[in-house]
């Protein structure tokens, strides 16, 4: 083993014992940001189901919307621990706020970035790091989710332009997005090697957005469908080669769900300090309630949940720095976390009792925020094949 | 414009949380707090950052005086905008003891070895309350002092400093190079950005020990105790106003 690798090696070690001084001090600028000016605003935001343009600015002249974009294009030029450490800050203060970075830095920007020319880089990413403007990923369908490989949104070639036609579901940012990544089928015999991806400006004539979905949480983010009628874009728009549309889905998954893994996170942990602050306030049989047996073995379970999981998020997030492979590790900690979001949150509540069920408090808001991190950018059951199709490779007779 | 703003941060355990005493009451608990930059600090940074955008000033150098954490206090300077950062090291016994006249005398000894044009500092930290240093630099150094800021402007070679007084605002000229305190509604120091937060890496921050600058850190005063405030007595309630007089009177009061 030579020297650099050993030392690579124990740096990545080290790292989960103690994050780098650059990443602590960039998650400790994340961490203020999120206290003073998204927690204060969040229960408002959730109530009007705002989208926070004022605050999407700040953290686009923060760096925060472009984490992993070079910095010649316009972007922070960090890695993607960074970034998972970013959307937990701020998902801790708004989980709102932390989908629509996340969206926007992984689901958007990443497959620009790795798939995309340089012509298209310098036209669909810089102008979207700013916080200026965000964008979203149109992948499923009313007809399917999981099932990402039955799309039915057609894409014809006529002359020098291309026609989308079909509807998207579940379009998170949609409504003030500038700008999209379509999936649409070129050939739908290929099934799902026929998938090819589009990008196209927002608004556009031949696109228009269904109603904003109401929605249990994250309300503050927009969701609603994508509507392609006779939508004419041009040939240059194909985001990477024709027939290359699942792959860029699958692999922007991949990294996308560390960023839900890091927004689930934030929930669980914006949960966790709402009970634990509680336990040290509210006395009941003569004490404060943290000192009740029943209280402190939920405390520990919340606060282990989430440290497993965050452990799992970091390691992921290393591992794809180091550009080794980490769809398993990434399907582990987005199962991990979701699952831990919605454990904590639930169990924030019992610590409430009947203070935990109304809105003087934010437990139910992380209640209803954590429930969506389960289903989006793949549900726990996708997950559950992704890790247990691995397994299965690794253990290969 | 060659001026060259130095900025005094300091290390003071964060604002938010709950201060306690040492079971020997010889000081606070500091193992394991949480510490930050002193908030007036931060907004001495802020204006020299600004100062800099402006180009009114050419570099903004960061100082802090302490043990080896308070890197992470320039640091934080450098992501704010600070082109480079000074450690003045002082550790142990030295620290604890450490107040505004030695760093005040240290300060005045920087400045004239970097040929600083203006000093900012915050108007006081948070932890000790002293809202001296800023006073007593200027006294060392002999130059005019602009304390309380709530507004700076640089006018050829003077600069007009908006005073928070009691009685209002008081607008003083004074001649550079001077020394500015920074108050509340200076402005709003900004957020480190990413961007800035990786340059703060590759930015150099240099040591150097009192005693390169011929200053001795030995303190004159000595802390006999420290206490929490006293716990908030309750009030009493009176019926009449001769009552009330009568109470009063036999409080010693009137």
């Amino acid at each position: 083993m030579t020297l650099r690798l050993w030392h690579r090696q124990s740096l990545m070690t080290t790292q989960l014992a103690e994050l780098p001084e650059l990443h602590q001090m960039m998650r400790q600028t994340c961490r203020d940001y999120a206290q003073k000016e998204l927690a204060p605003i969040a229960a408002q935001l959730d109530k009007d189901h705002k989208f926070p343009a004022k605050q999407v600015k700040e953290l686009g002249a923060m760096g925060v919307m472009a984490v992993e974009v070079p910095e010649s294009l316009g972007g922070a030029g960090m890695d993607y621990l960074a970034y998972c450490l970013a959307v937990e800050e701020l998902s801790r203060g708004c989980a709102s706020t932390g989908v629509i970075v996340s969206v926007n830095n992984s689901l958007y920007l990443g497959p620009i970035l790795k798939f995309g020319t340089e012509e298209q880089k310098k036209q669909w990413i810089t102008p979207f790091t700013t916080g200026e403007r965000v964008g979203c990923f149109a992948l499923s369908e009313p007809g399917n989710g999981s099932d990402a490989g039955a799309a039915s949104t057609l894409a014809q070639q006529e002359g020098d332009e291309w026609v989308l036609s079909g509807t998207k579901a579940w379009i998170t940012n949609c409504w003030d997005a500038s700008a999209t990544v379509v999936f649409a089928t070129t050939d739908k015999s290929l099934k799902h090697k026929g998938i090819s991806a589009f990008l196209v400006p927002m608004p556009h004539p031949g696109l228009s957005l269904g109603k904003k979905e109401d929605k249990l949480g994250i309300r503050a983010s927009s969701t609603a469908n994508i509507i392609l009628e006779d939508c004419h874009i041009p040939l240059g728009n194909m985001l990477g080669e024709r027939g290359m549309g699942f792959k860029i889905a699958m692999q922007t998954l991949d990294s996308g769900r560390l960023g839900i893994a890091a927004q689930a996170l934030g929930i669980a942990q914006a949960a966790l300090d709402c009970a634990a602050d509680y336990a040290h306030k509210r006395t009941a049989f003569g004490a404060p309630i943290g000192k009740l047996q029943a209280i402190q073995f939920k405390l520990a379970d919340m606060a282990l949940a989430i440290e497993s999981a965050r452990l799992l998020t970091w390691r992921a997030a290393m591992l794809r720095d180091a550009k080794k492979p980490f769809t398993k590790e990434a399907a582990m900690a987005k199962l991990a976390a979701s699952e831990a979001a919605t454990f904590v949150s639930h169990q924030a509540i019992q610590v409430l009792g009947g203070m935990g069920y109304v809105t003087d408090m934010p437990a139910e808001r992380h209640y209803r925020d954590a429930r969506i991190t389960e289903i989006y950018e793949g549900t726990s059951e996708i997950q559950r094949l992704v890790i247990a199709n691995n397994i299965l490779k690794e253990y290969q007779q | 414009m060659s001026a060259r703003v130095l900025v005094g941060v300091k290390r003071v355990i964060d604002y938010a949380v709950k201060i306690r005493v040492k079971p020997d009451h010889t000081g606070v608990v500091t193992d394991g707090v949480k510490h930050s930059m002193n908030p007036f600090c931060e907004i001495a940074v802020e204006e020299a950052v600004k100062l800099k955008e402006k180009k009114l000033v050419k570099e903004v150098v960061a100082v802090s005086c302490g043990p080896q954490q308070v890197q992470e206090t320039i640091r934080t300077a450098l992501a704010m905008g600070a082109d480079r950062g000074i450690h003045v090291e002082v550790s142990g016994k030295d620290y604890e003891t450490l107040g505004p006249l030695q760093v005040s005398k240290i300060l005045a000894a920087l400045a004239k070895k970097e040929q600083a044009d203006l000093i900012i500092l915050g108007k006081q930290a948070i932890d000790d309350d002293c809202n001296q240093t800023g006073q007593m630099t200027a006294a060392l150094l002999d130059w005019p002092q602009g304390t309380f800021a709530s507004e700076v402007n640089i006018e050829a070679d003077k600069l007009k400093v908006v005073r928070e007084v009691d009685g209002g605002l008081e607008t003083i000229k004074i001649k550079l190079p001077a020394v500015v305190t920074a108050d509340l509604r200076l402005n709003t120091p900004r957020y480190a950005t990413l961007p800035n937060i990786m340059k703060a890496k590759k930015k150099k921050i240099a040591n150097v020990k009192p005693a390169d600058l011929g200053v001795d850190v030995s303190s004159r005063l000595e802390v006999l105790k420290v206490d929490e405030p006293p716990q908030r007595q309750g009030g009493v309630k009176v019926e009449t106003v001769n009552d009330l007089v009568r109470k009063l009177k036999e409080a010693g009061r009137i």
